[in-house]
């Protein structure tokens, strides 16, 4: 901490600054840019205030994640440009009311859009300002009891052991996201392979990289699934790091992406929520509630749920990425 | 152990199957595809059997609560189901089981080939998501887990608006998601600063724990603000028509009749059970404005519409205003009075009235559109004739939305009504009047219409199935029955609820 006495000041400074600029700069491009690196900065942000495992979600899914959500989303809005009266995916015969381009907002509405922005950012600084230090918290209660969840990182045992339920429904919510990407398929196409097909030079960089980066990505991956027991890590930036690693090796043209119809595709999707429910059910005789685990086997059922999460969250991740699908099955 | 589920204590573990069963449900559809027909209709009855037990368990043993995993609060999520949950429990599973059967004639896992189709697979599981969202915010006791339910239900609701794959209601999509989002990012402020201030989430603790201050008060505010945009009140409300408007039929229904429900639901979770002492007469007047505004314009938007889902999607906006009028009435749960209970229950009457007649509406004007082809309310003549079981049901559920007996909105907005003359406030009335004449207006400009008799008879270009229209009849039939025994409802109801709750409908 001494060691860099402006590290903290300049931090947020940059971290300021990237955010205008994602918010200011006008081409979709930069501003995409700008606001991955805002992310990576944020990342250290975590760090340097010792949550490490925000750090490793904020950089995997809030920089890379997202990142690469905007960064093809930018592409698709160029391609789309570039060929208009091309058909995008959803449009399917006449659009029935043709919505205007909506004109810039006046200045009676600009005017008012700055007010309330000043007031609710004024607001969020008093509330700030007045909350209570030290923070009340229940850092206390986590350590009591976490020798009850057969885990030792304090991060697991609340995600999966005291507030498992929350868990549970979230990684529901990232299953429905990716439902509503792929609600916006074309019907024609339904069934077929999600994203545009990726071709690679059997020699070119890609393909080394696809070779090259997969088996140590898998390392880390199975290695962050791991250590989620003990220190920072688990299934989320697990599974991030593995949809990493399978979406190069589609990239390199290595592997195709499986069919959205394919029955194994659906059952890497369920199956991390389907054995945190059923181990959830089972907590019902074994321990008499729902989610409760036996603490002489808590920590066997907390690794299997964190397996079965990493690789639906995996999958999910890769399909996210990969998008609605785009050519018909054959 | 396990004497705590299977023992007196039966009800408690019932809880976190309201959520189990449609999140299963979900997950069982996607891999069966194609062969998951039935898996729906069999889920969406269990659930009604469920939330029946519940009610029961509430009805015969008070408020029940269940600590997830065995930690109790602070340290886990508690689920808690009082009067009101499960009121709210037992309208969802009702609302439910007739909207899958309708649904089930026109969302098919499986096409005419045999193969797997779109909007026939995602129907149903986006379906399960909805549920377990509106479930999981029922029952969630913690401010956090509310926001999850929120997320899922939020998720869950979007790709619904998307499911026909035209490019206008792709636009509604993407706006509903914004405003629905902006709302989520505004109610979880407002629960971090909570967090923040009195280091729990847990409701029954922080209601406890929080004082009459401004830290509370901002909070307060941003959640509100938040959960107004989610349920459309005005002035945040101009995504609804479209969305509602342009999704299927079996979708506008649970979106208009419940989804929105979830986030008043909340807002009226927080100024009475949390906040009580906060709602002052400015912040309700201001609620109630809102509420009045929406009635007013909401209406009149409703008259001016050409097309029957437009028409039924504007008056959601008009009704969801009365539900904002029991703030101003009910005046918190400081100043009980003899008088606030009864706005309290009229407003919750209202909100599940609502729900059975909007969607009953909802799914009508999907059957016109199948039957007749269209829904432009000039070309309806001769409908009364080809459809009678629709336009009857229209004819029922417009009785609630007129407020006329009897039905189930006539007992909400009778109360509202005699809750605002006995405490003199003579402007809130004059509004629920003026309401009401205009749902007259509209409703009767659709009836003249589908029963006038037309040059030439009526053809139905699409036979429509017996029990899609049964469907529609029932939920009508229901939202008419709430007005006939409206006992029932107001005793569970009150159980649990604050001071403002009792001394109900006498």
């Amino acid at each position: 901490m001494t060691a860099f006495p402006l590290l903290d000041p300049a931090l947020c400074f940059v971290i300021l600054t990237t955010a205008v600029l994602a918010v200011a700069i006008r081409t979709v491009f930069a501003a995409v840019v700008s606001f991955i690196v805002f992310g990576l900065l944020m990342a250290i942000a975590w760090v340097r205030l010792g949550a490490v495992d925000v750090a490793l979600t904020e950089a995997a899914i809030g920089a890379g994640l997202t990142g690469v959500l905007l960064l093809s989303t930018v592409a698709r809005i160029a391609k789309h440009r570039a060929d208009r009266g091309d058909d995008v995916p959803i449009l399917e015969g006449p659009e029935p009311d043709p919505a205007p381009t909506d004109p810039l907002p006046g200045l009676a509405t600009q005017s008012l859009a700055i007010v309330l922005s000043a007031a609710v950012a004024a607001a969020l600084v008093a509330a700030v300002a007045l909350l209570p230090v030290p923070a009340p918290g229940l850092v206390a209660e986590v350590g009591s009891r976490l020798s009850e969840t057969g885990v030792e990182s304090p991060v697991t045992a609340v995600l999966l052991a005291y507030r498992g339920y929350d868990t549970l429904l979230e990684i529901v919510v990232l299953l429905f996201a990716l439902l509503g990407v792929w609600s916006l398929t074309a019907d024609a196409r339904w069934g077929g392979q999600p994203g545009l097909r990726h071709l690679a030079r059997p020699d070119g960089v890609m393909a080394y990289l696809g070779r090259l980066l997969p088996p140590i990505g898998l390392l880390v991956g199975v290695y962050l699934f791991w250590i989620g027991g003990y220190r920072p890590g688990g299934a989320f930036q697990a599974g991030t790091v593995l949809a990493a690693v399978w979406l190069l090796a589609v990239m390199a043209g290595l592997v195709p992406i499986p069919k959205v119809s394919g029955i194994r595709l659906r059952l890497a999707l369920v199956i991390g929520p389907a054995v945190f429910l059923a181990i959830g059910l089972a907590g019902y005789p074994l321990h008499g509630a729902f989610l409760g685990y036996p603490p002489a086997i808590a920590k066997v059922l907390i690794i299997l749920i964190e397996a079965g999460l990493t690789i639906s969250i995996a999958t999910i991740l890769g399909l996210l990425v990969a998008g609605a699908p785009e050519e018909r099955p054959s | 152990m396990p004497g705590v589920v299977w023992g007196p204590d039966v009800g408690s573990g019932l809880l976190a199957l309201a959520v189990v069963l449609p999140v299963a449900g979900a997950l069982l559809i996607l891999p069966l595809g194609r062969h998951a027909e039935r898996v729906p209709h069999l889920l969406f009855m269990a659930g009604l059997v469920l939330a029946t037990a519940i009610a029961y368990h509430v009805w015969i043993g008070g408020v029940l609560t269940a600590a997830i995993g065995g930690w109790p609060a602070p340290l886990g999520i508690v689920l808690r189901a009082d009067g009101l949950s499960a009121v709210m429990l037992l309208t969802t599973a009702l609302v439910l089981v007739p909207v899958g059967i309708f649904a089930a004639g026109e969302f098919q896992p499986r096409t005419a080939d045999g193969r797997e189709s779109r909007a026939g697979l995602l129907f149903w599981p986006l379906m399960m998501g909805v549920w377990a969202g509106l479930n999981g915010t029922f029952l969630s006791n913690d401010l956090f887990n509310i926001y999850v339910a929120l997320e899922l239900l939020t998720l869950a609701a979007v790709p619904l608006v998307t499911l026909e794959g035209k490019a206008g209601t792709l636009a509604a999509a993407l706006r509903y998601l914004l405003f629905a989002l902006l709302g989520s990012l505004l109610y979880m402020l407002g629960a971090a600063l909570l967090y923040g201030t009195h280091g729990t989430l847990d409701l029954t603790l922080l209601a406890d724990r929080v004082r009459d201050d401004a830290s509370a008060l901002i909070a307060a505010a941003l959640m509100t603000a938040g959960l107004l945009a989610k349920t459309a009140m005005f002035p945040l409300h101009l995504w609804l028509p479209p969305a509602h408007g342009g999704a299927p039929a079996a979708a506008s229904a649970i979106l208009s009749a419940l989804v929105v429900k979830a986030s008043f639901y909340l807002v009226v979770r927080l100024w009475f059970d949390l906040f009580p002492s906060l709602l002052d007469d400015t912040g309700a007047t201001v609620l109630g404005l809102f509420g009045a505004a929406a009635i007013l314009s909401g209406s009149v938007l409703a008259l001016r519409q050409a097309r029957l889902k437009l028409l039924v999607a504007y008056s959601t906006l008009a009704q969801l205003g009365y539900l904002f009028l029991m703030f101003p009435l009910a005046g918190g749960g400081t100043e009980a009075q003899p008088w606030t209970a009864g706005a309290w229950s009229g407003g919750i009457f209202h909100a599940v009235s609502h729900a059975f007649a909007k969607a009953s509406l909802f799914l009508g004007a999907g059957i016109l559109v199948q039957g007749i082809g269209h829904d432009r309310i000039a070309d309806l003549r001769g409908a009364a004739r080809s459809l009678p079981m629709v336009i009857a049901a229209f004819g029922l559920s417009g009785l609630s939305l007129m407020g006329l007996p009897p039905s189930g909105g006539f007992i909400a907005k009778w109360l509202l009504l005699t809750t605002a003359m006995a405490s003199g406030r003579w402007g809130w009335a004059v509004v629920m009047f003026a309401g009401g004449l205009l749902a007259a207006t509209y409703v009767f400009r659709v009836l003249n219409r589908a029963m006038a008799t037309p040059e030439q008879p009526l053809r139905l270009v699409q036979p429509v199935h017996q029990s899609r229209q049964l469907a529609v009849l029932f939920l009508a039939l229901v939202s008419v029955l709430l007005g006939l025994v409206p006992a029932i409802p107001f005793e569970l109801l009150q159980i649990g609820g604050g001071l403002s709750t009792v001394e109900g409908f006498r």
